[in-house]
């Protein structure tokens, strides 16, 4: 089973490298973006076929290591290879 | 005093703080590997600067999982000193001794510079040797310096005391101006700047050698 984890920053955080995407792309014209926020994807290759258990090891990743909660926010996506 | 000083993979400023430890207490410290799962023992421990593990993921999320901390935070909740510069500081909130988090640098470029620092407790073990209030001058190297708490826990951080230095002019974004925060034992100590490059005359800086007489005095 694949896994994607998806982590953000928290709002209300600082993210100048989001601002500075805002900024370059109000500079390439378009002036739509409100906002932008960056963030980072991990992907996953897990051995485990039943989704509750690769969600429940994923979630504990996701505390021990793959965020930092103090300041990041992080959302799971299970993609079963079976489709 | 006896110290040791752990080695991560990338690390960059364990032979300096090393050498300002051997200036200090005569002796030179231990240094440990950090695949090793035990510590000597000591009256102080140091995580260096550096950039530990290439600061993949997050800087020192790495080196915070690292087999060796498992013993740091042990000896850290029997009362042990620990410190942690730039890199040490970011591994400690990382491995949960230190509130908060470090972030990207607001303004986005790694600054490398000499700051003015304001000594906001003496009322540590590192700290002591100096006055309070006292400003001082020491460099700091870093892309990931932004101090970053929650308000409340920032409200609680100065209302213990535990803010331990405060920049002059901000270089960095951090909140309310934090170069350096304690825990609330006052045992363990992160600071962003580098007292370990302004120990000797010959680096050009000498104020941050108090930092290590101060322990010297406390702990020897």
């Amino acid at each position: 089973m694949k896994a994607k984890v998806h982590v953000t920053l928290k709002r209300g955080v600082l993210d100048p490298q989001g601002k500075a995407i805002a900024h370059a792309l109000h500079t390439l014209g378009f002036d739509q973006v409100a906002d932008a926020r960056q963030g980072k994807v991990i992907e996953l290759e897990i051995r485990e076929s039943d989704a509750v258990a690769a969600k429940a090891a994923v979630e504990a990743m996701c505390t021990a290591l793959l965020a930092n909660t103090v300041i990041e926010d992080y959302a799971i996506e299970l993609v079963d290879a079976r489709g | 005093m006896k110290a040791a000083v752990v080695v991560f993979p990338g690390s960059n400023c364990d032979r300096d703080v090393a050498v300002a430890l051997a200036q200090a207490t005569g002796t030179p410290p231990a240094l440990v590997w950090h695949r090793d799962s035990v510590l000597p023992a000591v009256d102080l421990i140091v995580l260096p600067g550096g950039f530990s593990h290439g600061d993949y993921l997050r800087s020192g999320a790495m080196a915070a999982r690292a087999p060796i901390m498992r013993a740091v935070v042990e000896r850290a909740r029997q009362g042990v000193r620990v410190l942690g510069i730039c890199n040490g500081f970011q591994i400690l909130t990382e491995a949960g001794l230190l509130p908060g988090a470090l972030m990207r640098n607001a303004g986005l470029k790694f600054v490398c510079r000499t700051v003015a620092l304001k000594v906001e407790s003496i009322a540590s073990a590192f700290t002591g040797s100096w006055r309070q209030g006292e400003v001082v001058r020491m460099p700091v190297a870093h892309g990931d310096g932004s101090y970053f708490a929650d308000d409340a826990t920032l409200d609680r951080l100065e209302g213990e005391g535990q803010v331990a230095f405060r920049y002059q002019d901000n270089p960095n974004g951090s909140a309310r101006d934090i170069a350096g925060v304690f825990n609330l034992g006052r045992t363990v100590l992160g600071l962003m700047p580098h007292p370990e490059r302004a120990a000797d005359p010959q680096l050009g800086l000498t104020d941050g050698r108090a930092l290590f007489d101060s322990l010297v005095a406390t702990l020897a």
